[in-house]
């Protein structure tokens, strides 16, 4: 993908920000909010895909390398699990171990917001690395390299039953 | 209790993200398999409990906006199996996907695979066994594609169309039953069925949904389609899992669970398991005796085979229903349970067999095997063992688990069904007397010419295995059955029991009813943890 017309480099160039920005925004008030950590990785992936349709993939390399997606994406699920097993401190999985502090204030409701740190930034990388994933495939479909969609497939195998 | 799913699901992220770091070699299995050992020591501690119902409430938020974890006999057989297997299928793995590429991904997915199956078992609510049979699958289909030549990709998705297909229905089932209850706590649930009396018509239509859902999972007759396709393909280790525990613990567990322990199961549903099974069995068993491919046939007999489990359920609550004395009912429900029990040893031994000779020779059709006996001696000592036990030879345990059967059927006057039985028996002994043939005997072939007796890792785990076969017999001897299986039965049992009042009086001063049920109140669940009051409910 080489990216498309200029006037939508220039748009995108002008609103990825702040697609950005509301995700992080989402992400981290979501225990006072509406959405969270998936409603807020969700348009944090948006960003970026944005940027992929827009710029092309080589582009997108610079802005987030695709070895770093991936690991974050595993490294987020990773997070959130240990929020939940850190429970274990207080007494059980999952049970909420820090302060409380007032309820609708931003560092408020304890291991809550963490664990929607943790959410944002694995659905964020992983929905990324998804669209990359099918943009992918579908290249080596174009080519017709590694016979993934070649009609040989179809036709092969068949039941002696 | 969470930490057996935890552990595996933390372990799946790892593992690729450690990639890097561990490299393609022997290294990569370590995290993997400190994972499967470690979830294997934390199930083997929940063993021995007897008839103890342990609930969780995770977080310590009591219902109803708490998730409830749920551990009972059956539900500690089921994930004894699952460790057990899944060890040895990783401990097999470490040489074996030395000829694939990017191992940590397969590993990562495995143990992802083990978290969803661990996941389906130990949940207290009809949602998250939703969610936890979708992280199961969804880790299966990618597995199944690991090899990602054509008929890999084509089985996969195959698979993963009828997988999402099965996965709607049990979608819809929880739909309908949320609607009607208003509950996903599936104890509440079998105390509001309970409370009404019986299933509504809305409650078995979901029923009905319920049992296309899972019986796709499972691979029950009318839903097999996939099955033969999507087990061959993938890695042998993976065979294993998928057919001798992934069936089991996303369908006939989740049926056994919401059939028996949730609705109750009538006459009317011991039929239709029954007869899904004996069209399994029979099915399965003779379409077995046509296959020219050494894992393809191996699937279909797990068809045949998961149809004795099907079987022996359903008898038992057709049994109860026309009141057959209660030893009876719960010799087929032991015997059922053994059954499944004893197919996911022989069963994952076969499939790790296929994979050694397949990894020796480079093919798995039979009529290019031949003379692998004197060749390699130790796969084929334990294929001959894994083969005759599956073909119900005594004393190992497939003799024992389909003498239970079919004995249980005929005490409890099912003489047809007892003799189809048998017959299939006969028909798998065939079978596999013409695998042993072609594999093992006759003169070598050139591809089995330069065959080697494979790495110590891939032979470690198929003994242990083929020992099993033999050390599972055990489970016949009162003691280690009353350790082991006889919760189970008894949690199977108290499904039963509880919509037929004319069975014979009772005689189950030792026999609970389904711990939330029992109570005419509100349930008592233990709690690991008092409840931590809290102004706000947690985010998503």
């Amino acid at each position: 993908m080489q990216g498309m017309s200029l006037i939508v480099k220039n748009t995108t160039r002008l609103v990825a920000g702040f697609i950005a920005l509301f995700g992080i925004y989402i992400v981290l008030y979501g225990h006072v909010s509406p959405g969270g950590g998936f409603a807020g990785g969700c348009i944090l992936a948006g960003a970026l895909v944005l940027i992929v349709l827009a710029f092309g993939e080589e582009y997108s390399r610079r802005v987030l390398p695709h070895g770093i997606a991936k690991t974050s994406d595993c490294l987020g699920a990773l997070a959130f699990l240990l929020v939940a097993i850190a429970g274990y401190m207080a007494g059980g999985f999952f049970v909420n171990f820090l302060d409380r502090g007032e309820a609708c204030t931003l560092f408020s409701a304890g291991t809550v917001p963490i664990s929607n740190l943790a959410i944002g930034v694995k659905v964020g990388a992983g929905l990324f690395s998804v669209f990359l994933a099918l943009a992918m495939f579908r290249r080596s479909g174009e080519r017709g390299a590694g016979g993934l969609l070649s009609p040989r497939s179809a036709a092969h195998n068949g039941d002696e039953s | 209790m969470p930490l057996v799913v935890a552990l595996p699901l933390a372990g799946g992220f790892l593992a690729p993200a450690l990639g890097r770091v561990t490299g393609s070699g022997r290294w990569a299995a370590a995290l993997p398999l400190a994972v499967a050992a470690a979830v294997l020591v934390l199930v083997l501690a929940m063993q021995g409990r007897g008839d103890e119902a342990a609930v969780l409430w995770m977080g310590g938020w009591k219902f109803p906006v708490g998730i409830s974890l749920y551990a009972d006999g059956l539900t500690r057989l089921v994930l004894l199996v699952i460790a057990v297997i899944g060890l040895l299928a990783l401990v097999f793995s470490m040489d074996y996907m030395r000829q694939y590429t990017s191992p940590s991904l397969y590993y990562g997915l495995f143990l992802l695979m083990l978290a969803g199956m661990n996941g389906v078992v130990i949940s207290g609510d009809l949602f998250n066994i939703f969610v936890f049979v979708e992280i199961a699958g969804l880790a299966s289909y990618a597995l199944v594609a690991f090899g990602t030549e054509a008929d890999e990709l084509e089985a996969s998705l195959k698979y993963l169309a009828l997988g999402a297909v099965a996965s709607t229905f049990i979608l819809v089932g929880i739909a309908i039953v949320y609607n009607v209850t208003g509950q996903l706590n599936w104890a509440k649930i079998a105390q509001a069925v309970q409370g009404a009396g019986g299933p509504s018509l809305p409650l078995a239509v979901a029923l009905a949904f319920f049992l296309m859902g899972f019986g796709l999972k499972a691979a029950m007759v009318p839903f097999h389609a996939w099955l033969p396709d999507a087990h061959p393909a993938a890695p042998a280790p993976i065979s294993a899992m998928l057919s001798g525990v992934l069936i089991k613990a996303c369908g006939v567990y989740a049926v056994a669970r919401i059939v028996f322990s949730v609705f109750g199961a009538t006459e009317t549903f011991g039929w239709v398991l029954a007869v899904m099974g004996v069209a399994s069995m029979a099915l399965g068993s003779l379409l077995m005796l046509v296959q020219a491919d050494f894992k393809r046939l191996l699937a279909y007999s797990s068809i045949g085979q998961m149809g004795y489990v099907v079987l022996a359920l359903g008898a038992a609550a057709v049994m109860q229903a026309r009141g057959v004395s209660e030893a009876v009912v719960a010799l087929a429900v032991f015997g059922g349970l053994f059954h499944l029990v004893n197919h996911a040893i022989f069963k994952s031994l076969l499939f790790l067999c296929s994979g050694s000779v397949e990894y020796a020779t480079g093919t798995r059709q039979l009529k290019e095997l031949g003379g692998l006996g004197a060749r390699m001696p130790v796969t084929g000592a334990c294929l001959r063992v894994a083969a005759l036990s599956i073909s119900g030879v005594p004393p190992l345990n497939g003799f024992w688990s389909k003498l239970v059967i079919i004995l249980a059927l005929v005490l409890g006057g099912f003489y047809t069904l007892a003799a189809i039985a048998a017959a299939v028996s006969v028909v798998t002994l065939v079978s596999f007397a013409r695998v042993q043939r072609y594999v093992l005997g006759g003169a070598a072939t050139a591809a089995a010419e330069r065959a080697r007796e494979v790495p110590a890792g891939m032979g470690l785990a198929t003994v242990a295995l083929a020992t099993l076969c033999v050390a599972s017999s055990l489970v016949m001897l009162p003691s280690v059955r009353g350790v082991l299986v006889d919760p189970a039965v008894r949690v199977v049992q108290a499904g039963l029991g509880r919509r037929a009042p004319q069975a014979a009086p009772v005689a189950d001063v030792a026999r609970p009813a389904c711990p939330a049920v029992s109570g005419a109140g509100a349930p008592e669940p233990r709690l690991d943890k008092p409840a931590v009051p809290h102004p706000v409910p947690p985010a998503e």
